[in-house]
């Protein structure tokens, strides 16, 4: 059975459209990323199968459980990353821990979970006296205390500095490798190149593309780009785009056709400068696929 | 590991929500302290003179009606912010998306308030014995008791009535204490009431349940009586209002503040 199966979602508030018909099903064990900019419709779709929200129609089944329900059983098996931080800041990082931890039939460590999120120096003080980047870390440890099985992260590394981010990534990637299925929602491309299977794009409230990190958009398909900085009037013996000394080649063949050009610079003493051979990043396609009409 | 019994979890949450009570000084401090101030100063200023209907000094009037203000405090005042301030911060929201079951969550939330609420009473009715010559009677004390419990459910189930009305913790604030300290005065827990006291303030005292509770826990206290003293009246007075109380806010109470997520841009967009 998939963890999650979404078929028609539509979400409205008043007579605003804030998820557009959405068809997606997320397999167990998978880490799936929602992209989108703020305001795609992201959180609203994490918080319909967080249970926070009732869809206005479709159909929403989270491991086998209708969320609306609010079942118990199924918050037991399912843990939640909010986006805002909200704990009680007169409690210690332990004692949220213990309290929130003990709804559920299952834990895990306490001391284990406070060193996996890098907060042992910080168990027993003040949630109040911690730095933002702290907070979101505890965010994350409450978010799995209850060993789920499917954890939402609803932009879980907003707002850290990037060395946060990269040990809030290692966190994710150990969860991964416990067979967790996660669903993240975020706006980084290098967050959702990093740590996801499968990337899902969305803009205005509807999915625009799908696929894994490297084939999102057609994204393997697309043409190597070569591109270097030529003396004005140079002429050259094959297609190139010449944008003032810029010179760009879409390479079908990128092996040869570099070995092709750098020979030609060589015999006829031309310096390429600022040579470079990219493939469109995930960010292009994300940008492309994202633009405004 | 199974499944957490109800029993536990209440039990946890009482925990929980008192160590949050007793770290949190100025609620404390309003809640315990600010009401034997009250005591202290009233029975200063007109401790000794006699109320004839009810046959006690003003301080032994004193006592009882402050211990009243102080439970309507613990539970009325501080459900309705707390909980309508913990809405503000996303604790709710956080709350609701655990297995904690709701009505365990809140059971913690009463049943703390309850526990602050006896510690204030106690406090209150042992300074008026020792200072002011109040006697418990062991015939009354059921009486005193069922009367403490019965006003305390009924405010507690007005706090959460509070916090589901008000939209945010500031505005349950100022909410409370524009009733509160009002029905206080109306209910004669401020001023003892006299021959004097015009009608239409004994009528808007007798509509709220504040003044039944004040009543009824004074009769427990007073000299020269003989029975159980149980106010039947003013104990079906308060189960009405904190049964409606509680009816409505499981109606109107929301976990979240109004969403705003997914709204500016889709505006933007549909503009």
């Amino acid at each position: 059975m998939s963890a999650i199966e979404i078929t028609g979602l539509v979400k409205r508030y008043g007579d605003v459209e804030a998820v557009r018909g959405i068809d997606l099903i997320i397999e167990e064990g998978e880490v799936f990323a929602l992209l989108g900019p703020n305001g795609a419709g992201k959180t609203t779709i994490v918080e319909i199968l967080e249970g926070h929200r009732e869809a206005t129609s479709g159909e929403v089944i989270v491991l086998g459980h209708d969320p609306s329900k609010a079942e118990r059983a199924f918050k037991d098996r399912i843990g939640i990353v909010l986006q805002e931080t909200s704990v009680e800041k007169e409690l210690t990082v332990t004692e949220a821990l213990t309290i929130y931890g003990g709804a559920y039939s299952r834990n895990l460590d306490k001391n284990k979970l406070v060193a996996i999120v890098g907060l042992t120096e910080k168990a027993d003080a003040r949630i109040g006296t911690l730095s933002g980047g702290q907070k979101r870390r505890l965010e994350l440890a409450l978010g799995i205390v209850g060993d789920p099985e499917l954890i939402f992260l609803d932009e879980p590394t907003t707002g850290f500095d990037p060395s946060a981010r990269r040990e809030a990534w290692h966190v994710i990637d150990n969860l991964r490798n416990l067979g967790k299925t996660i669903l993240l929602t975020t706006h980084y491309m290098d967050e959702a190149q990093n740590l996801s299977d499968r990337v899902a794009v969305i803009s205005d409230g509807v999915i625009v593309a799908e696929g894994t990190p490297e084939t999102l958009g057609g994204r393997e398909l697309s043409a190597t780009r070569i591109t270097f900085r030529a003396p004005i009037g140079t002429s050259f013996p094959f297609d190139a785009t010449v944008d003032g000394d810029v010179v760009t080649i879409e390479a079908q063949d990128p092996t040869t056709d570099v070995h092709r050009l750098t020979g030609w610079a060589i015999e006829n003493g031309v310096e390429l400068e600022d040579l470079t051979v990219t493939r469109p990043s995930l960010e292009d396609v994300y940008l492309a696929l994202t633009e405004e009409d | 590991m199974a499944r957490p019994s109800s029993m536990s979890l209440i039990s946890q949450q009482t925990g929980y929500e008192t160590k949050l009570f007793y770290r949190t000084p100025i609620a404390a401090f309003f809640t315990i302290v600010f009401p034997l101030m009250l005591l202290v100063v009233f029975g200063a200023l007109f401790g000794s003179e006699e109320i004839e209907e009810l046959g006690v000094t003003v301080a032994q009037y004193y006592a009882p009606a402050l211990a009243v203000f102080a439970a309507a405090s613990a539970t009325y005042t501080n459900i309705g912010i707390g909980t309508a301030a913990k809405r503000d911060e996303g604790i709710l929201k956080r709350v609701r998306g655990t297995p904690l079951p709701a009505w365990n969550f809140f059971a913690g939330v009463v049943v703390s308030a309850t526990i602050v609420a006896a510690v204030a009473v106690t406090l209150m009715m042992t300074v008026g014995v020792f200072a002011y010559g109040i006697v418990i009677y062991p015939r009354t004390l059921p009486a005193a008791i069922v009367t403490f419990l019965v006003g305390v459910a009924c405010f507690a189930s007005l706090g959460l009535l509070l916090a589901a009305v008000a939209p945010s913790g500031p505005a349950a604030t100022a909410i409370a204490n524009a009733t509160l300290l009002p029905l206080a005065f109306f209910s004669g827990l401020f001023v003892p009431p006299s021959s004097e006291t015009p009608d239409w303030i004994i009528t808007l005292g007798n509509i709220f349940p504040l003044k039944h509770f004040n009543v009824a826990f004074q009769a427990a206290f007073l000299p020269n009586t003989t029975g159980s003293q149980f106010d039947w009246t003013a104990l079906m007075v308060m189960t009405v209002w904190g049964v409606g109380a509680l009816l409505l806010a499981l109606r109107l109470f929301k976990w979240e503040n109004t969403p705003k997520s997914g709204r500016k841009s889709q505006k933007k967009a549909s503009a």
